[in-house]
């Protein structure tokens, strides 16, 4: 066998790959731009999941942002505390931790408790399906339950059960693109702490919003009369006012529309996140 | 006068089932005033118009009730004489929610005569007649409700040389269009006259597809007399040639520019009820509070083409023609392929109700789509030469930022490529759900620069 020809090719493809490598090992050396050493050590810190919520593309893009100062260290939802602490060191700018606010759907509309207006077969999207005569239910406010928001959850934490959408409040790391995604604008963030919650958006009037479902807030300001000021009427409907503790249970109980819900310990005995995790938003 | 046949082809189209023969032979009927009249103030393209009667007063036919709000908007007017019921939010076709005002007519029909008609039009002046249009509400009648004061002022730099007249109705089921150019020939010439002049334009085409022969008829006999550069243009018989873009190629071989608009290459295009309309307006001083709707689909008992007042609810019209013979399981407002699915009967018509359709069980089928096939069908089927397999692909891996660089916002929704599909992709709804998120992006970036 002639070897000849195998040698020349190997020398040269070999040539070739070793002049490159050298080419790009002097331009690493000679063209690189100096990195801030900040930006790795900040990106270091941050968790990483990416979720965009900081309103920058991704974490590394968010640590370039502080460390040129473009952005405050409180920005990073998933991190909580523990890194708001630490980037606060590391920058040494001051920061204050806020309580982990976490995502909630605030309805209870599942396909048996809200009224369907019509059929809907078209593309399996809440963005799409409202754009159909506004919606296959009788209710202008409620969960379309085609899990627009829980295609977009980064970490898998929102469920979709007999067409409404829950959000599992362990596993939210409250980045908000699940209120994004939401065409009804009935995703709100709350503290973690709070576990009394009014899960209802209709703003219809009693009759109209009963007619549409059977678990509406009809407006009739109970929670207000026998709850206090941890309640609060937007026009007719009924909000949690988070910044005061629900202590009682009476509301909860005589609620008619039974649109508030306990989910997981009382506010007033414990700080802690529900011990069973599943929202019992669905199953109040 | 002249007859052409159009110049171009369109890049894409197809052939649906027209089933036109349903009402084509129907005079238009004038509906009896119904108990109730509920006029929105977002009928048009742009602003809704802003309420100026409150609950209890009583208003004349043609009385001004809604004031333009902003450039983009028009005036909406009274329909008959009554009392105002109520100023609240009603369900608009789409399904969202805008402000309406509830008029509960008293018979009388009396006309409040706001408008003094302006019989010698060729003295009258530009600004007289164009405040006149304004005055009188007029907004396109063929779909999108364009206001038409705003189509016929172009700024000076957008030089137009070309009117437009649209008559191909090329939806299949309607013909309003069709028997208003039947029935009013004249008026529309002379409102072609009108808008001719304030435009400055000598040329004139009026396109019509050649399934209408009676009024390709009728209208050559309108401009018989007419001087300067005026014809008839003849389309072939195929969907989309009522589309603005796609006419404006078939008749006069331009193109307009992605994103453009029909001033861009020097065209206007108004539709024949409109021109109707303007005719109406300035002649008689009459402001838009009535329009053709054609009730038609299988289950119809009757099907006709009904002159009614805006405002009148679906039911009323319905049942006006007699109501449904058998069940029907899709109500459109609108045609077959772009007209808008509605879940109730409540939906009040509109300036731009051009038809109401109701359809049987056995032409709505229930079907799951598919994934793509990659069969191209629908590439060559889109007028407006996108790559609908692609873009609908994208939206539904959620990338907008793909769908916006293939144009999506191009797309004219005509649904040629969901027609067509083999697979039943829903492409059509993917589009209309991008070009809605991509429209929110580009205005949240504008928010935020
Ligand atoms: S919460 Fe909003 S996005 Fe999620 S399923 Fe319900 S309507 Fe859709
Ligand atoms: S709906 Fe849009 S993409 Fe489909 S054929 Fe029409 S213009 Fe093309
Ligand atoms: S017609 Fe349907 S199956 Fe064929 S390429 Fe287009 S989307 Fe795909």
């Amino acid at each position: 066998m002639d070897w000849m020809p195998v040698l020349i090719t190997s020398g040269t493809i070999g040539g070739v790959g070793l002049a490159c490598g050298s080419a790009l090992a002097l331009a690493a050396k000679f063209l690189s731009v100096p990195e801030d050493p900040k930006i790795a050590e900040l990106e270091g810190i941050l968790p990483g999941v990416n979720c965009g919520g900081c309103g920058f593309a991704g974490c590394a893009d968010y640590a370039k942002a502080i460390a040129s100062g473009a952005a405050s260290v409180d920005l990073c939802a998933p991190g909580g505390p523990d890194v708001l602490k630490k980037l606060a060191a590391a920058t040494g700018q001051e920061a204050t931790a806020t309580e982990k606010q976490v995502a909630m759907v605030l309805c209870q509309g599942n396909e048996h408790r809200a009224v369907h207006k019509h059929i809907y077969n078209g593309v399996a999207d809440c963005n799409a399906a409202a754009m159909v005569a506004g919606g296959d239910m009788l209710c202008t406010y409620g969960c379309l339950g085609y899990g627009s928001c829980a295609f977009v959850c980064p970490v898998g934490a929102i469920a979709i059960k007999e067409n409404l959408a829950t959000i599992h409040p362990e596993l939210c790391i409250g980045c908000k693109a699940c209120i994004k995604a939401c065409p009804r604008g009935i995703i709100r963030m709350v503290p973690e702490s709070r576990s009394v919650h009014v899960l209802c958006s209709s703003k219809d009037k009693g009759p109209v919003a009963k007619k549409a479902c059977q678990v509406a807030c009809i407006g009739c300001k109970m929670c207000v009369k026998l709850g206090g000021e941890a309640f609060e009427m937007d026009g007719f409907l009924a909000k949690r006012n988070y910044a005061i503790p629900a202590t009682s249970d009476t509301a909860i109980e005589k609620c008619p529309g039974k649109c508030i819900v306990k989910i997981g310990a009382s506010e007033a005995t414990t700080q802690t996140a529900p011990a069973d995790g599943a929202p019992s938003g669905s199953h109040a | 006068m002249r007859t052409t046949q159009a110049l171009f082809k369109l890049r894409g189209s197809i052939h649906p089932e027209y089933f036109k023969g349903l009402a084509r032979d129907k005079d238009i009927v004038a509906m009896p005033l119904p108990k109730q009249l509920c006029v929105s103030m977002a009928q048009h393209l742009g602003a809704p118009a802003k309420p100026i009667v409150s609950k209890g007063d009583h208003v004349l036919k043609g009385q001004r009730i809604g004031e333009a709000a902003g450039f983009i908007s028009a005036h909406v007017h009274a329909p008959t004489s009554g009392t105002v019921t109520a100023v609240e939010d009603g369900p608009t076709v789409t399904g969202t929610l805008a402000l309406r005002v509830v008029i509960e007519p008293d018979g009388q029909d009396t006309p409040a005569n706001a408008l003094p008609p302006i019989k010698d039009w060729t003295t009258a002046g530009r600004d007289t007649i164009l405040a006149r249009i304004a005055d009188a509400g007029i907004a396109g009648m063929g779909g999108a409700g364009f206001p038409t004061r705003v189509k016929l002022s172009p700024p000076p730099d957008k030089p137009i040389d070309t009117l437009i007249i649209n008559g191909a109705e090329c939806e299949p089921y309607l013909t309003a269009d069709h028997r208003v150019m039947l029935e009013r020939a004249e008026q529309i010439w002379q409102g072609c006259e009108i808008m001719r002049s304030l435009l400055g334009v000598k040329t004139v085409r009026i396109a019509i597809e050649n399934n209408k022969p009676e009024a390709i008829k009728a209208m050559q006999t309108a401009i018989a007399k007419a001087d300067g550069d005026v014809a008839i243009c003849i389309l072939k018989t195929e969907y989309p040639q009522g589309a603005e873009k796609q006419q404006i190629f078939a008749t006069t071989g331009r193109e307009v520019p992605s994103g453009g608009l029909p001033m861009d290459v020097g065209c206007v295009v108004e539709n024949v009820g409109t021109t109707y309309a303007v005719w109406d307006a300035v002649v008689n001083g009459n402001p838009l509070i009535e329009r053709v709707t054609t009730v038609t689909g299988h289950p119809v008992a009757e099907p006709r083409n009904v002159l009614a007042r805006i405002g009148t609810s679906y039911a009323d019209l319905l049942a006006f023609c007699g109501g449904l013979t058998c069940d029907a399981v899709k109500i459109v407002s609108g045609g077959p392929m772009m007209g808008i699915a509605q879940s109730n009967l409540e939906t009040t018509t509109t300036k731009t109700t051009s038809g109401l359709l109701f359809l049987e069980a056995s032409r709505v089928p229930e079907y799951t789509s598919m994934p793509c096939i990659s069969c191209g069908r629908c590439v060559v089927a889109c007028p407006m030469d996108l790559l609908p397999a692609e873009l609908s692909n994208r939206i539904e891996a959620g990338d907008y930022d793909a769908a916006e660089s293939l144009n999506i916002l191009d797309c004219i929704e005509c649904g040629c490529c969901a027609f067509i599909c083999p697979a039943h992709r829903p492409l059509v709804q993917h589009f209309k759900m991008g070009k809605s998120r991509v429209i929110l992006k580009r205005r949240q970036a504008q928010t935020k620069s």
